[in-house]
């Protein structure tokens, strides 16, 4: 079984629900990111998405498009993102890591070749946000025969038919974009994302974690009930960008504001 | 001679091009885009009044112009100009946007949003959508904000809404990016209105389709006017889609030879330049496979060029295929050859054209005098020079 299946597996168990940051691999320099990750650990995160600085981020709002250009002063790229996943697995081998990014980096690197470098890593999960199943099946094919779990979007106006494919395509978590937007847009509706959820587990087993719209401990609480997971980032990213000239307070505002989700969740 | 050609297949590809490469928000739309796109194409209302919008409203069919100074002048082939820049807005945008307007009509879309390089897009937009009484917003590089204020007001003389795009390199591949961000927000009631050959399936070949009228109005005239197919097209290729246009009905016609001319800017060897297929490599961008101006890494790289409308770093899959396959030859002129076909047209014949089209101009100097006289090349005269009239001047040390 996949990090990411036993972990869903052992949260259920107790009732509880995965808190699953996102940030970005080198925000805003290389350095900041593994001991973050340990911290977020700490913190009581159950999963990490680590973000690939990409210099088109079309799905992604201007938060996490200016730490993408942050890292990317540094850069930064998939390889190195890979280097840091490795350096975190160094000392934390529990913690499930899912890389997300776009695929043109991937497409740079060769499927093959990514593939291999995702699991010398130990990554857990693969996200890429402009590959639907339709073109990522080579990719996809490449990462499970290595134990590595390919994660799909769906969406508010998704079918059913596309759960359908999602849930043949995907493993690990289904990553539910609560809103139609970019990410860090403030406009969630937690009863639609309700509704939409009970079509969505009518068609998959799998666990779904969900993202977009999260920002506080509030937001955090409400998708919790409805989800099996809740995925930040835009939110945590905020304060990297607030506390530039002091990433120490920086990294002590992300650890205060994941801290203060985890209780809510917990409650 | 002829071999049936029949790209894309049904999910978009052009061989290892092209395809659907968005986020899943974006699936659905695109899906009933594809399914609208497909009915209408063969429903004889729609195209009735494609085709009058097309004669009395955009002014086709544009003429063949026989530039018979300028060959002399060259001393090769006959040279005839396809004058898209006659057309309403003055390019051949605008036989994209009629169209896909008129989808947008019809499938109850309320909005209208667009990416624009140089302007000429986003005036085609701009226009169709005040003729049809549509929202419009659209979005621009802040560099090309700048360099085209010109077409800038004209946008918001017409209506429009004109977004400046702060973020990356501040050009065209951004406002491609911001537009998709917005589609992605407004997806129930905005229609997106691509200006060329890229982007997810079915824009590569729903635009081309639109922009096939040039090839198809000029292989008539040209053998209304010679007797026989041309020897040899021309073309600029930014996104690519004034060239697909004439291209595309002569692609199984292979005694006729297609250039594609990029923007080497300041040269291809300085890195400077905007000539993904001349010197990029295969990659995944604003949702399809193409050629891409990209590192190592993949990261896009920052392109350059004179003219805005070829300042991409992709091109249209289709072009991909036509390369890879060796239909289609794609060649290269600096910014500085670009201007001495600027000038050449100029003062030869009297037209000026666009710093886009003049890439093709200034590769059709060096092509001409290397073919017979009774050899024939059909330029695309894309667009006119009115929008450039501020950065020539400016080149020229002249204030206005």
């Amino acid at each position: 079984m996949s990090r990411l299946a036993a972990k869903f597996e052992a949260l259920a168990k107790t009732g509880s629900k995965a808190l699953i940051p996102f940030i970005t691999a080198g925000d805003p320099r290389p350095d900041f990111t593994v001991p973050l990750m340990h911290a977020m650990v700490k913190a009581g995160v159950d999963i990490i998405e680590l973000g690939v600085p990409f210099s088109d981020p079309m799905a992604d709002g201007p938060v996490i498009q200016r730490a993408s250009e942050r890292a990317l002063t540094h850069k930064m790229s998939l390889k190195r993102t890979l280097e840091i996943a490795a350096e975190f697995r160094k000392t934390d081998q529990e913690t499930p890591l899912v890389v997300m990014g776009y695929l043109n980096p991937i497409e740079a690197m060769g499927y093959e070749d990514f593939a291999n470098a995702a699991q010398r890593a130990d990554i857990d999960g693969v996200l890429t946000v402009d590959l639907p199943p339709e073109e990522g099946i080579e990719c996809s094919t490449l990462l499970k025969a290595r134990g590595i779990d390919p994660i799909f979007l769906l969406a508010p106006n998704s079918s059913e038919e596309r759960v359908k494919k999602m849930d043949a395509a995907g493993s690990g978590y289904i990553y539910y974009v609560s809103l139609k937007g970019v990410t860090g847009a403030g406009h969630l509706n937690a009863v639609d994302v309700e509704n939409k959820l009970q079509q969505i587990r009518a068609n998959t087993k799998l666990p779904i974690a969900i993202g977009f719209g999260v920002k506080d401990a509030a937001s955090a609480k409400t998708i919790a009930n409805i989800g099996d997971g809740v995925v930040i980032g835009s939110a945590l990213i905020s304060k990297i960008e607030d506390n530039i000239d002091n990433l120490d307070q920086a990294s002590n505002e992300i650890i205060e504001l994941l801290i203060s989700i985890r209780q809510a969740m917990d409650n | 001679m002829t071999e049936k050609y029949n790209m894309p297949d049904e999910r978009g590809h052009f061989g290892p091009y092209g395809g659907v490469f968005v986020a899943e928000t974006l699936m659905p739309p695109i899906k009933e885009l594809n399914a609208a796109y497909q009915h209408y194409l063969s429903d004889p209302e729609f195209i009735r009044e494609l085709d009058a919008d097309l004669k009395y409203y955009v002014g086709r069919p544009s003429p063949l112009y026989h530039a018979e100074r300028w060959s002399r002048e060259l001393g090769g082939a006959q040279i005839y100009l396809k004058r898209e820049d006659l057309n309403h807005t003055g390019s051949h945008k605008i036989n994209n946007t009629v169209g896909q307007a008129l989808l947008a009509k019809r499938m109850g879309k309320t909005r209208i949003i667009a990416e624009t390089g140089a302007g000429q897009h986003g005036v085609a937009t701009a226009t169709i959508a005040a003729r049809l009484g549509l929202e419009c917003v659209v979005y621009m590089g802040a560099v090309d904000v700048a360099r085209q204020s010109l077409n800038v007001y004209r946008m918001k003389l017409l209506g429009a809404t004109v977004v400046a795009v702060e973020s990356g390199s501040k050009t065209l591949k951004d406002a491609l990016n911001e537009a998709l961000r917005d589609w992605v927000t407004n997806v129930d009631n905005t229609f997106y209105i691509i200006g060329t050959v890229a982007g997810p399936h079915p824009y590569p070949a729903m635009v081309r389709d639109f922009q096939s009228i040039i090839g198809r109005e000029a292989k008539e005239q040209c053998i209304e006017a010679t007797g026989r197919l041309p020897d040899a097209l021309v073309a600029c290729v930014g996104g690519g889609s004034n060239a697909i246009g004439l291209f595309y009905p002569f692609i199984e016609d292979k005694s006729v030879k297609m250039y594609g001319v990029e923007a080497a800017g300041d040269g291809v060897s300085t890195g400077r330049h905007s000539a993904p297929l001349c010197a990029g490599r295969p990659g995944v961008l604003h949702g399809n496979r193409t050629y891409l101006m990209c590192d190592d890494d993949g990261e896009i790289i920052e392109t350059h060029s004179i003219s805005a409308g070829l300042d991409y770093p992709g091109v249209g899959p289709e072009h991909a295929w036509l390369k890879d396959t060796g239909r289609a030859n794609y060649v290269n002129i600096t910014d500085t050859e670009a201007l001495e076909g600027f000038y050449a047209l100029t003062r030869m014949e009297g037209i000026i054209p666009a710093l886009e089209s003049s890439h093709a101009m200034a590769y059709t100097m060096k092509l001409a005098p290397t073919m017979n006289k009774d050899e024939t090349i059909i330029i695309n005269l894309s667009g006119r020079g009115d929008k450039d009239m501020q950065t020539m001047a400016k080149l020229e040390g002249i204030e206005l």
